[in-house]
């Protein structure tokens, strides 16, 4: 079984209501390979990230489908099982640095927790650990900055910690929820070129959410558009910019800015594919209906 | 890569170091009351009835602030009162944040069901006017130190309930408690580990001016004569007691009540003070 993460069928709605959020979603991500998500804001990708790992938000609930992690479904598992197995096998690296670390808490004991209290390590051997892996995210004298809060460190130094504390543990699969996002440019560079550096050395699976076609061609191996909760097109990267096979890709792919480009050339979807869009969506939901 | 914010140093501001002090007196007479008090504050001597304090004319050697109508020294029957006041200001004030925080916490974090059982709770109760349920109360259970205190427990615990829900509601959308639950933490360590340590800056604010509050309280409930009986020393008691002889006598109304301004002042003070220093984050 080489496949990390296995998708199928996955669908989701609001809460109560027929509003769909996934569309029998399909994906793999197999051990060691990288999986880009992409898709307009909206379009679930950070869904099926937070499906995996058991936050969706309240309001969303899974329709139908299987999540399989190592082969075990997750849906069907007890809540407290889906936990453990969850909080053993995988982790993430969550959107924001501002409010992914406790602001009360010291940044030492944020790593060292999950190891000590979840995964039942010593103590002394989980501090070693956290300074072994704070030091391989490059971030100077990591003892010292153990004992020290989040508010006193900047946001790209957050932003390691945390993907420090990601890794900690040594999971199979990490779901990275556009972790670059909020950070500025340059150190967007550097936070990929590290992501990219550890999911190699540890051969950690990774399911990588991004709106960013820029940090697809970086990082990724696979790659799902998604439209409107909807895999348009599963291909891998190399295929995607030499030929992409579906319109809405086209689209979106001359839709991202270059700085070969002057602004005014750039490319909004045009309303043609958006209605190509709209008649792939409505019959897959026709479809779905007659299914339920 | 390191930015200053974390070389600031936090100055203990002057509100600080003032309601501290003030505090800090209070309790050192609160607690040497006996050993410090020149007289009894229970012995009348009708001959030495409204004597006013030290330095006015016509005033006795020995009754710094003077005496009441019965002749019963001031500041004596004020250290006694501290003493009163404190102690509801501490059980009151405890026993309301304990009761208040632990069902705000919990209707802020779980939600659901539990949320909507002591939200409504705490609309129910809030629609009570809070000073004739005190008083209701303290009819039903007999006028004494220990039903004011439990009328304010049982009246105030909402006021933490619904800053303590709202402040656990902001902190339960933090990215933090969804890493903490990725990583599979149980949903009541969560709440003690990662969200408590972030509303308790908000807690101990509540808490000081919880103080304060059952301070006043008290005193409101002894001024209808609602606390202890008439006789023992109480601020609101002597207020209400020189409200009568406001005329001839002054300093009987005038010390407890500037005793009981300053008190619930400093508390307040010293809540938004601590919160400030307290705060990890440099607002």
């Amino acid at each position: 079984m080489s496949e990390m993460l296995e998708i199928r069928n996955l669908s989701a709605r609001l809460r109560g209501t027929n509003e769909r959020v996934l569309r029998s979603v399909s994906l793999t991500v197999p051990i060691g390979k990288v999986r880009g998500l992409v898709g307009e804001s909206g379009a679930g990708k950070s869904m099926i990230g937070k499906a995996v790992l058991d936050i969706l938000p309240k309001a969303i609930e899974v329709v139908e489908g299987e999540i399989l992690l190592e082969g075990r479904d997750l849906l069907k598992m007890a809540p407290s099982e889906r936990r453990k197995l969850v909080g053993t096998r995988a982790a993430l690296i969550p959107q924001d640095p501002l409010t992914a670390l406790n602001p009360s808490r010291r940044i030492g004991g944020q790593i060292t927790d999950r190891l000590v209290d979840i995964l039942g390590w010593e103590k002394a051997r989980a501090n070693q650990r956290a300074i072994e892996i704070l030091a391989e995210v490059h971030i100077p004298e990591p003892e010292r900055v153990m004992r020290l809060y989040p508010h006193e460190l900047s946001g790209g130094m957050r932003q390691r910690i945390l993907i420090a504390s990601a890794f900690a543990a040594e999971p199979k699969l990490i779901v990275a929820d556009e972790p670059t996002t909020a950070l500025d440019v340059t150190v967007q560079k550097q936070i990929l070129r590290l992501i990219s550096e550890l999911q190699e050395r540890h051969g950690t699976a990774l399911l990588f959410v991004t709106h960013d076609l820029g940090v697809v061609a970086k990082v990724c191996d696979d790659l799902s558009v998604l439209y409107a909760g909807k895999v348009v097109e599963d291909t891998d990267v190399n295929t995607f910019f030499d030929a992409p096979g579906h319109a809405y890709s086209r689209a979106l792919l001359a839709a991202t800015p270059r700085h070969t480009e002057a602004e005014g050339d750039l490319q909004p979807v045009p309303a043609d594919v958006l209605e190509i869009m709209a008649a792939e969506i409505s019959a897959a939901d026709g479809a779905w209906s007659n299914h339920g | 890569m390191l930015d200053g914010r974390g070389a600031v140093r936090r100055r203990v501001g002057t509100r600080l170091w003032l309601s501290g002090a003030w505090l800090t007196l209070v309790v050192a007479v609160a607690v040497l009351a006996p050993v410090i008090s020149p007289h009894d504050p229970l012995a009348q001597d009708l001959m030495l009835g409204r004597l006013p304090p030290a330095w006015l004319p016509d005033s006795e050697p020995g009754f710094w602030l003077g005496t009441d109508s019965l002749g019963r020294d001031v500041l004596t029957r004020m250290l006694y009162g501290a003493r009163v006041a404190l102690t509801v200001a501490l059980v009151a004030g405890i026993a309301t944040c304990l009761i208040g925080s632990t069902l705000g916490l919990i209707a802020g974090y779980y939600r659901g069901w539990p949320d909507r059982i002591i939200s409504r709770l705490v609309d129910i109760w809030m629609a009570f006017p809070p000073v004739l349920f005190a008083i209701l109360l303290i009819a039903v259970l007999g006028a004494s130190l220990t039903s004011v205190i439990i009328a304010i427990v049982v009246i105030d615990w909402t006021r933490f309930c619904r800053v303590v829900r709202a402040e656990a509601m902001t902190q339960s959308q933090m990215d933090y408690v969804q890493s903490a639950r990725v990583a599979g933490f149980t949903r009541l360590r969560t709440m003690l580990a990662e969200i408590l340590p972030n509303v308790l800056p908000v807690i101990v604010a509540l808490l000081t001016l919880e103080m304060g509050i059952a301070v006043i309280v008290e005193a409101i409930l002894s001024f209808v004569n609602l606390s202890q009986s008439s006789d023992s020393p109480t601020w609101g008691g002597m207020i209400a007691e020189g409200r009568t002889s406001i005329y001839q006598a002054w300093w009987v109304l005038a010390f407890p009540l500037g005793a009981l301004f300053l008190t619930v002042l400093s508390f307040a003070q010293l809540g938004e003070g601590l919160r400030d220093y307290f705060d990890p984050v440099l607002r």
